[in-house]
């Protein structure tokens, strides 16, 4: 449920004026999320690649939603934090699908989301199993809908098992963008994360298991960037196992070519019934992800917007509108309009200009006030790049810091909804509270007078002050009056 | 001589469909089942029955 823009008024009779209007009342965060702020720390071909895709670039999150089919059940390799036979719609975490779909039924998906969703710009094919090992049918979903919708971006995700036997066939099609999943480039510490792996006909365990997988993982990424692929790198941080480990991987990935490498918290829980969570192993905490994130920041590109999304996500990043869209409620017969997506390109690439702008100036005004220290703002926003959620409808926070370099997106936090129907459980805030640990500033559009105090009593300045402004903007007014010379900085 | 999938352990995923050498496994439902006239266990063609060894749910691909 979450948010970029109020998608009702964006369907239904567009017009460029309608959809800027939903655009800056209802946008999402704002500056960098993430690694790729922008254009300005990438090299400008890739940039230009990527600017368009949620989970790559983290500014084109804020504009853009993707959409996974779950096309490619079949998977080759059994990973302790993964089990396929939980299937729960109310979990969230990849590998977990509530509907497989044949590539028939991935077209009408397509095709009822793009009519519906003008945001949709990128399809991805992430499993639920593995999208290069079950091949066939990812390749089959792809030429489907290119051949209908030809202007949508192609990408897949695979743990590279696979993936060295069709590179040729992923470069004929366009595939622009690849996510390799590599947890480790030593095998020894691969023993501890994968119990079997599938290939050549035979099922292969220990030592063995991770040296094939290793090796296969390796020539992915030599491939891919052969044939001119852009590859992200996902790893999965598993406290006491691969995560000091992971430094040595993000070196690794980087000398091979990787532009981006998104480092993703494990998701264990016994409920789940994966190995990690039956053994009680533990995620690590934000805290631990985040002085891992920084340690690694000077390598490839950090993604800290990733929501690790389920293989049947639908929508901006942080949002999953999946089950709007379920076979049940797709017409049999549905065909493509490109307006809604046209009309809403034209307006976002006017936002966008405007966006990037205030985002400049605002790290800019924030440099200038250095002797300040820094400080973290979590973000209530439903896209857009704007501060325009109510503090109890959010489910999820943006945390940014604000310091001496600027303002940069350090990742999101999230909670649950306190406020439903109107009233707000005194429980569900504390949680909220907890979550919020070492934020200083909460920005929101509107935030009731009780939840107000005991954000205060906890020691956090709730504000609405700035509501529908853009998220950088209220950062930097915050930071100001907090430190140093306020007046100069609200009159930039 | 032949092996059968255990029904309420299937997750539907058709690894075991993608892999067997036979042409003997088919989707019935949501779940996938073996027909023992054209199941060989793979003998003679692999080390181990394919789809017992891509299944990823424990026991599941068993001997009939």
């Amino acid at each position: 449920m979450a948010q970029l823009i109020s998608l009702g008024s964006l369907t239904a009779p567009t017009s460029t004026e309608t959809m800027r209007e939903a655009l800056s009342s209802g946008g999402c965060a704002s500056s960098s999320c993430g690694s790729s702020e922008g254009a300005g720390d990438l090299p400008p071909e890739v940039w230009e690649r990527i600017k368009d895709h949620p989970c790559y670039s983290e500014e084109a999150h804020h504009y853009f939603a993707r959409m996974h089919v779950a096309v490619a059940p079949a998977c080759n390799i059994q990973c302790n934090y993964c089990n396929r036979k939980y299937d729960c719609a109310n979990e969230s975490r990849p590998g977990v699908v509530s509907e497989k779909l044949t590539p028939e039924q991935a077209l009408r998906k397509v095709v009822a989301v793009a009519n519906e969703v003008p945001q949709f710009s990128v399809l991805g094919i992430a499993g639920p199993g593995d999208s290069a090992y079950d091949w066939r049918k990812t390749k089959a979903t792809f030429e489907l809908v290119s051949g209908v919708i030809p202007d949508v971006k192609l990408c897949l995700s695979s743990n590279g098992l696979a993936l060295p036997d069709h590179v040729d066939e992923i470069a004929a099609m366009n595939i622009d963008h690849v996510t390799l999943t590599i947890n480790m480039v030593d095998p020894e510490i691969g023993t501890r994360i994968y119990p079997w792996i599938f290939y050549r006909n035979k099922r292969w365990t220990g030592l063995d298991a991770a040296r094939i997988l290793h090796e296969r993982q390796m020539e992915s990424l030599d491939l891919l960037r052969a044939r001119d692929i852009l590859i992200k790198v996902n790893s999965v941080m598993i406290p006491g196992i691969n995560d000091e480990h992971l430094v040595e991987v993000n070196k690794v990935v980087k000398g091979k070519g990787a532009f981006l490498h998104n480092i993703m918290p494990l998701i264990s829980d016994p409920a789940h019934g994966t190995h990690f969570g039956l053994t009680g192993q533990r995620g690590p905490t934000p805290a631990e992800l985040k002085a891992l994130q920084d340690k690694l920041e000077d390598g490839t590109k950090l993604m800290r917007h990733c929501r690790q999304c389920r293989a049947d996500a639908v929508g901006l990043l942080g949002e999953d509108r999946g089950q709007e869209f379920t076979l049940d409620q797709i017409p049999d017969d549905v065909t493509y309009d490109p307006a809604q997506r046209e009309t809403y390109r034209e307006v976002v690439a006017v936002e966008r200009g405007e966006h990037v702008a205030v985002r400049k100036a605002a790290s800019a005004e924030i440099a200038a006030t250095a002797e300040g220290g820094s400080m973290l703002i979590a973000v209530a926003t439903k896209g857009g790049g704007r501060i325009n959620q109510h503090f109890g409808h959010a489910t999820e926070f943006q945390v940014y810091e604000a310091s001496a370099k600027g303002v940069s997106f350090i990742g999101h936090r999230k909670v649950e909804q306190y406020c439903e129907g109107g009233w707000g459980e005194d429980a569900t805030l504390d949680g909220v509270i907890a979550a919020l640990e070492g934020v200083d500033v909460v920005l929101c559009a509107k935030i009731g007078d009780c939840p107000k105090e005991s954000l205060t009593t906890a020691g956090i300045e709730a504000t609405d002050a700035h509501a529908y402004d853009w998220i950088e903007a209220g950062i930097a007014a915050c930071y100001a009056a907090r430190h140093g010379d306020a007046e100069q900085l609200l009159t930039a | 001589m032949a092996y059968k999938i255990i029904a309420s352990q299937c997750t539907g995923c058709s690894a075991c469909e993608f892999e067997c050498p036979n042409a003997a496994i088919s989707m019935k439902g949501d779940i996938f089942v073996i027909d023992p006239k054209k199941c060989t266990e793979c003998e003679g063609q692999f080390d181990a029955p394919q789809c017992a060894a891509v299944c990823p749910v424990p026991k599941t691909c068993v001997p009939a």
